[in-house]
């Protein structure tokens, strides 16, 4: 497939003609954090920021924080009460630039789950698979592994390719720029970039290579799945590692695999929107049912959902090999981790769950 | 004795009458403490057991008393920590008889958002987690990141309520380790809300709404601070009454912090958890402070320095010193 080199001086140029086709999401530093900003063709151009890994996940590209599924108005044609329901019009293809390997690894835990994988294939998502058929994902490689990272844990790498449409490496003066994909390629497909020279692919291998080798070796957590089965029933410890717990929201909001919502009708007068929003297990109000009950209203009782779901629940249902461990539903990214007032760590939960805390650990 | 030797006997003196002893222990590298709860004496070694010491103790842990209501609950508090413990208790949110307070001269600690800005800004490695090794020496703190070592000023990196701190000393404790520090000669300006307000209300605007526009409503914010007490009755969770709409609206996500910002107005200690706590960096503290100010001057309260006292939102003089009535 094509390999393209792009320098840094042209790169703000070559997004914002890429905004001219898609919505663009690129990296941007605000405050002290780096976020998903949408990159306006009409603005100057900006350099995205490329050299912090982002606060954030990407997920909001494919699933928004917050989104209309339809409109409804009520009327009384012949003077019975009725309702009119508007469909939303289709989004715009959306192309995400730089985010790392491991957001791109999360929309795999998405896909099956919005594919209908519940339901055997009866129901499916279609607001989330339009966009994710149309979207293009433009990874980059990631330079050094940051103290909270661990994707190699669950078969991730920072220069992984997989659900990459394009792999991007930084050199010192631009970056390479490899088509993974036919989507890829058409998108690099630009006056503005050139074709890589053969040093530039053979810097960006060596780039990628020291990448792989900067990354510790990983823990090994299969049989995690039948571990926290194993863990369900024991309060004490769920409720020692959920003792620090805020019950907030920010390792869910930023997670790249938690892809949970609320529906809420909005109305204003006769005229209203069916809103689609991010939810959060680890909120009291996730599992409140109508009736005052609240099967999971203590903070461990959440925690162990968060965790069981993406190292038992979910690979117990997306098996992987025979033989194999399911597909755990954890990309290795760390943000859970890094934004948690608390520290909560993550990997520390599974690997005692197993019996094998990593050395280091606290 | 150093500090944290004292502070570990204070510990371990404690921990057979109550519950478990909260604290901070090593989280998951040199710069993240985490809260720890010490329930066992072997517990005890792990306090304060990261290279930042009391430096890294950033969060509140007066936070958990609530949720532990009828335990008997040890806690080490730093000066603010304590002002909050005040002020649960002043609301009869927890009762004093079933906390046991460990006290010492808190020194300041670390803002991570802070030390987050300046490695973006000058150095190579450009997160706090690329950094392998600390080392705090006196008023200076060294990091190794990428094989490089970078050298801080502590002052620099320290949280911005540490300055100004009036109270180091916890307010209230059963039990003290060390020598008070001296904080007589401390004043608070308020030069950071000043600094806002010298901007026109236009551009004030368009601050808040650059800023609240990456909030993701994880309510870290909300969850972190002591004092915040409607918890899953929560005004932006309600969807009958419904208050704040489940839109990505940047104006009613603004709106939260300003419902936040008044339920906690004449309660708010300025622990500065809110802020500490959120994952995108959001400065609501200046938010908080604003009214805190407005509190100080008109009904010169400050939240959290005794308990006897009634917040002054909480109850009404039928004659207030600095309102002046209409005259009609
Ligand atoms: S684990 Fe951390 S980020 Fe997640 S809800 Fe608890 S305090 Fe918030
Ligand atoms: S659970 Fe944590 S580490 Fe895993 S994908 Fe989500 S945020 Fe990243
Ligand atoms: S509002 Fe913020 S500063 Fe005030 S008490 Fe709550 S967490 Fe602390
Ligand atoms: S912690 Fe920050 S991102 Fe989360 S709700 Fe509060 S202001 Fe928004």
């Amino acid at each position: 497939m094509d390999a393209k080199f792009i320098s840094r001086g042209q790169l703000p140029e070559w997004l914002r003609s890429l905004a001219a086709r898609f919505a663009v999401l690129a990296p941007a530093r605000a405050g002290s954090s780096v976020i998903y900003r949408p990159v306006d063709p009409e603005a100057p151009p900006r350099q995205p920021e490329l050299a912090v890994k982002p606060t954030e996940s990407a997920k909001r590209a494919l699933f928004p924080l917050s989104e209309a599924l339809l409109t409804f108005v009520k009327n009384q044609p012949d003077g019975k009460p009725g309702l009119e329901l508007r469909e939303t019009p289709p989004p715009r293809p959306c192309l995400v630039f730089g985010l790392p390997s491991c957001d791109a690894r999360g929309f795999l835990v998405f896909d099956p789950v919005y594919a209908g994988s519940g339901t055997a294939g009866k129901f499916q998502d279609n607001y989330y698979l339009r966009r994710r058929e149309q979207a293009v994902l433009i990874v980059k490689t990631c330079p050094r592994p940051l103290s909270t990272c661990f994707c190699n844990w669950v078969g991730g790498g920072p220069a992984s390719t997989e659900g990459a449409d394009v792999l991007a490496t930084e050199l010192k003066d631009g970056l390479v720029l490899e088509a993974l994909t036919g989507k890829g390629a058409r998108v690099l497909d630009s006056a503005l970039l050139r074709p890589a020279a053969d040093e530039q692919l053979t810097a960006a291998a060596q780039s990628r290579a020291a990448s792989e080798a900067a990354m510790p070796p990983p823990v090994d957590i299969s049989g995690c799945a039948r571990a926290l089965r194993g863990k369900f029933d024991s309060a004490g410890f769920w409720q020692g590692h959920s003792a620090g717990c805020l019950s907030c929201g920010a390792c869910t909001c930023l997670c790249p695999t938690c892809y949970c919502f609320d529906l809420s009708d909005e109305e204003r007068g006769s005229r209203g929107v069916r809103l689609r929003s991010w939810d959060s297990c680890m909120l009291p109000l996730f599992t409140q049912e109508t009736g005052g009950h609240n099967p999971r209203a203590a903070k461990a009782a959440r925690l162990r959902n968060r965790i069981s779901h993406k190292f038992s629940f979910y690979p117990d249902l997306h098996p992987s090999l025979p033989g194999q461990d399911g597909h755990i539903a954890c990309c290795g990214c760390g943000r859970c981790i890094r934004s948690c007032p608390s520290a909560v760590d993550i990997r520390r939960i599974v690997t005692e769950a197993l019996g094998t805390a990593a050395e280091g650990a606290e | 004795m150093a500090l944290r030797e004292q502070l570990k006997k204070m510990i371990l003196e404690v921990l057979p009458g109550v519950d478990c002893v909260i604290g901070w222990g090593a989280g998951y590298d040199a710069l993240h403490a985490a809260p720890l709860f010490m329930r066992a004496p072997e517990d005890v070694e792990r306090f304060l057991s990261g290279p930042l010491g009391a430096f890294g103790a950033v969060q509140n842990p007066a936070l958990f008393l609530p949720e532990l209501a009828g335990k008997k609950i040890g806690l080490v508090v730093k000066g603010c920590d304590s002002r909050s413990v005040v002020q649960l208790a002043a609301e009869n949110l927890i009762k004093r008889e079933e906390v046991v307070i460990i006290g010492f001269p808190c020194e300041g600690v670390i803002d991570l958002h802070k030390l987050r800005n300046k490695l973006a800004a000058h150095f190579v490695v450009n997160e706090p987690g690329g950094v392998t090794a600390v080392n705090l020496a006196g008023d200076h703190l060294a990091l190794t990141a990428g094989g490089q070592e970078y050298t801080f000023k502590r002052d620099e990196i320290m949280a911005d309520k540490c300055p100004r701190c009036r109270e180091p000393n916890a307010v209230i404790s059963d039990c003290f380790a060390g020598i008070e520090r001296r904080a007589d000669n401390i004043a608070d300006d308020y030069e950071d809300i000043a600094a806002l307000e010298r901007m026109s209300l236009e551009d004030r605007f368009r601050f808040w709404e650059q800023e609240m526009s990456r909030c993701v409503r994880c309510y870290a914010c909300r969850n972190a601070c002591p004092l915040c007490v409607c918890r899953d009755h929560c005004a932006g969770a309600s969807r009958d009454p419904h208050w704040l709409t489940q839109a990505d609206s940047t104006r009613d996500k603004f709106m939260f912090q300003l419902i936040h910002t008044l339920h906690l107005a004449g309660r708010c200690t300025g622990c500065g958890e809110c802020q500490r706590a959120c994952p995108l960096g959001i400065p609501v503290l200046l938010l908080k402070r604003s009214l805190g100010r407005a509190v100080e001057e008109m009904f010169d309260y400050r939240a959290g320095l005794d308990t006897e006292a009634k917040p002054p939102l909480l109850t009404f003089r039928v004659e207030e010193r600095k309102i002046k009535e209409r005259e009609w």
